[in-house]
């Protein structure tokens, strides 16, 4: 039963981390119609900053947000030159685009940090293993959690509470009327990307003492991201949420249990490489049944 | 003054001309195909490699056994495609015959068997398929790293002399990842609690962790390349899996980048190798010391692999003074493998793969410096083979 409840635990913090992630890539689309492939290369730079800014040996605190800040610059000075001149091209130039900004990405990190994978440690305060009723578990993914469930409302209130957020929404939906009305709709695109990027920046320099950090990392979550926001409806912040954790806790419980499952059934040999197999593509069984029975994710926004 | 001018300029030219015509009188330098992976999560393993390769190079001032040679490097992106394209570019529009460099066995596989039935000559620093170390085996093949299961066959040998009972093996969904996994079942004759295997993209281990929690053994293997086995080892560690079980890896995840790359989580970690740094032979001090003043890092086995490879086209150069079309006296001197490892005793099994030592080796802390270091432990494997090579029919 305490498996059952780690394994669900461990499905909701990948998750979370994979909503880091999503909710900005969302926005991006959601709001201004441009599929950025760059969203991980941003996510790779927030990682690769905060890691050096670690190793100067300054707080975590300090590392995360310069990582969130490194990743915010960049992604104004990406909306500037590159973005800007694709929201009315269509969306293949616009991969096309963005495809050849993660190679820039990826050989200009190699440029600047080499080839080899950097080390950011887990915070001491953070780093034992805390026992939660029945079984062992890392603190600092309990803080990831929390972190991420934070940001998830954080973005919550920004985007239906504030002005802000009113003007998002409408663009998202409305963008005519919205510049009609005399919004200076190229300034909020330029704000929104920021905050798109901010958000995969943070993701990176969060994600840093638990995964490696190295040229490439972005494409490897990537895809992840993409079927999270496809199954939760692109554009929409709380699609985005709701695709993240199913994703993440089909993913997770698939590891988990479809190799056990198969055990009895199959021989030990097939049924430890069949597992492995089928539980790589049981999210995209997600993201097909989702999308049979509702073909616009599960929180569809925009004009129908 | 004009004239003076005048005729010292002619001077120079004729100099300048006779210099010129004695250099092309010297042969064009031998040109050496290197097909290597520089880009993607796994480029700085032929970066290391290259840099060894190199390394060797520089040490003769632009030669190999006293021939010149001009290493021609490109990068195939961890793609077979890219790398049978590379091959095909370097063997007939640039006409070369000795080629090197592949890392991973996918795209040695693509490439090495074209290569090496037209003739020309492939020695591989990394890459050591099964599919090429038995019937496939080929006499211009050559091998310098290893087979790729002795690696993981060394592990079981280590993982049983320290005495488990009871391990969990993971590895990536893949032929290479269950290739590691039956040449780790070779030699560990305890239980096998659980076999794991994982997406090549993964980066989250958090309900595999759980897995091997809950399988109660005393040890674990893994063979995870590169990023894949830093992801792991640092979220291993952080769910505290390191005070219950013992980790024994083979060099990939066993090497100086990884031990960097994860910080503390690398200390007491077990492993083996077939190289290491603290070696005491006069070629591995030398190499290794010589790495460190030219790039600024620590070598890795790749690095040293490089090394060892330009060092055994060396000897192979020498007997023939550089011409490679003498293919049968050239091929017989590499057989010969007359050089100076940096692993200390090499020789080749009757495929042409290395019969060499493998040694145990710990991540301790260096007393003197407070650094995590990979320190040999002693040897678990003496002159060991390939189970491959009674296959193969040269």
């Amino acid at each position: 039963m305490s498996l059952a409840l780690e394994q669900l635990l461990n499905g909701l913090q990948f998750g979370v981390m994979i909503f880091l992630l999503a909710a900005g890539l969302t926005l991006v689309f959601g709001i201004m119609g441009v599929i950025n492939l760059a969203h991980g290369s941003i996510y790779m730079l927030g990682a690769f900053v905060a890691a050096s800014v670690a190793g100067t040996g300054a707080p975590f605190v300090v590392a995360v947000l310069a990582g969130a800040a490194a990743a915010g610059l960049a992604g104004i000075a990406i909306e500037l030159v590159v973005i800007r001149r694709l929201y009315a091209r269509h969306h293949l130039d616009q991969v096309l685009a963005t495809f050849a900004l993660i190679l820039i990405a990826n050989d200009g990190v190699s440029m600047i940090w080499g080839k080899t994978p950097l080390n950011m440690a887990v915070p001491a305060a953070l780093s034992p293993a805390v026992t939660l009723g029945g079984f062992i578990y890392p603190a600092y993914r309990l803080v990831l959690i929390a972190a991420g469930i934070l940001i998830a409302a954080a973005l919550y209130v920004l985007i239906s509470r504030t002005r802000l957020g009113m003007l998002i929404r409408a663009g998202a939906t409305h963008r005519e009327t919205v510049a009609a009305l005399g919004v200076d709709i190229s300034r909020l695109n330029t704000v929104v990307f920021a905050l798109g990027a901010v958000l995969a920046g943070t993701a990176g320099a969060l994600l840093a003492p638990i995964l490696a950090v190295q040229v490439g990392m972005g494409e490897q979550i990537l895809i992840l991201t993409f079927v999270a926001i496809i199954v939760g409806g692109l554009g929409s912040i709380r699609g985005a949420f709701a695709g993240a954790l199913l994703v993440g806790v089909v993913d997770t419980l698939g590891r988990a249990y479809i190799p056990v499952i198969l055990k009895p059934i199959a021989k030990p040999e097939i049924a430890d490489s069949l597992g492995g197999g089928l539980s790589a593509v049981a999210i995209y069984v997600l993201m097909a049944i989702v999308l049979v029975w509702k073909p616009r994710g599960l929180f569809p926004v925009g004009p129908r | 003054m004009r004239i003076v001018a005048r005729a010292s300029l002619a001077a120079l030219l004729t100099l300048s001309m006779a210099g010129s015509s004695a250099f092309a009188a010297d042969p064009a330098p031998l040109k050496i195909g290197m097909i290597t992976t520089l880009s993607t999560a796994g480029g700085y393993l032929g970066e290391d490699m290259r840099d060894g390769f190199q390394l060797a190079i520089d040490e003769e001032h632009g030669k190999l056994g006293g021939v010149p040679v001009q290493v021609v490097v490109e990068d195939d992106g961890l793609k077979p495609a890219n790398g049978k394209l590379i091959a095909d570019k370097f063997r007939i529009q640039d006409k070369i015959d000795v080629f090197t460099g592949i890392i991973y066995s996918n795209v040695a596989l693509a490439v090495v068997p074209g290569l090496v039935e037209s003739g020309a000559f492939y020695l591989s620093p990394n890459a050591g398929p099964s599919q090429l170390a038995g019937k496939g085996c080929n006499k211009n093949f050559f091998v310098v790293s290893w087979q790729n299961d002795t690696p993981h066959e060394a592990t079981g040998q280590y993982a049983q002399y320290l005495g488990l009972k009871k391990m969990v093996v993971v590895a990536p969904n893949y032929t290479t990842g269950k290739d590691a996994v039956a040449g780790f079942k070779r030699t560990f004759h305890g239980e096998i609690a659980e076999e794991i295997y994982t997406a090549l993209d993964q980066t989250d281990y958090s309900a595999e962790l759980a897995r091997i929690r809950a399988a109660n053994a005393d040890g674990i293997f893994y063979f995870l390349p590169g990023g894949l086995g830093i992801n792991f080892l640092k979220q291993f560690t952080q769910a505290g899996l390191k005070k219950t079980m013992k980790v024994v890896l083979p060099e990939f995840s066993l090497e100086s980048h990884v031990v960097a790359a994860v910080g503390n989580a690398a200390e007491g970690l077990y492993g083996t190798a077939h190289w290491l740094k603290d070696l005491p032979y006069a070629a591995n001090k030398k190499f290794v010391s010589e790495f460190i003043k030219k790039y600024h890092r620590e070598p890795t086995p790749y690095a040293s692999q490089g090394y060892d490879t330009a060092k055994l086209l060396a000897s192979g150069l020498r007997a023939v003074n550089g011409d490679v079309s003498k293919a049968d006296a050239f091929r017989a001197a590499l057989r010969k493998a007359d050089f100076q490892s940096t692993r200390g005793a090499f020789k080749f099994g009757p495929n042409q793969f290395p019969i060499q030592d493998w040694y145990s080796a710990r991540v301790v802390r260096d007393a003197k410096t407070g650094k995590l270091v990979i320190r040999g432990v002693g040897k678990i494997m003496a002159q060991a083979g390939d189970v491959y090579s009674n296959a193969c029919k040269l």
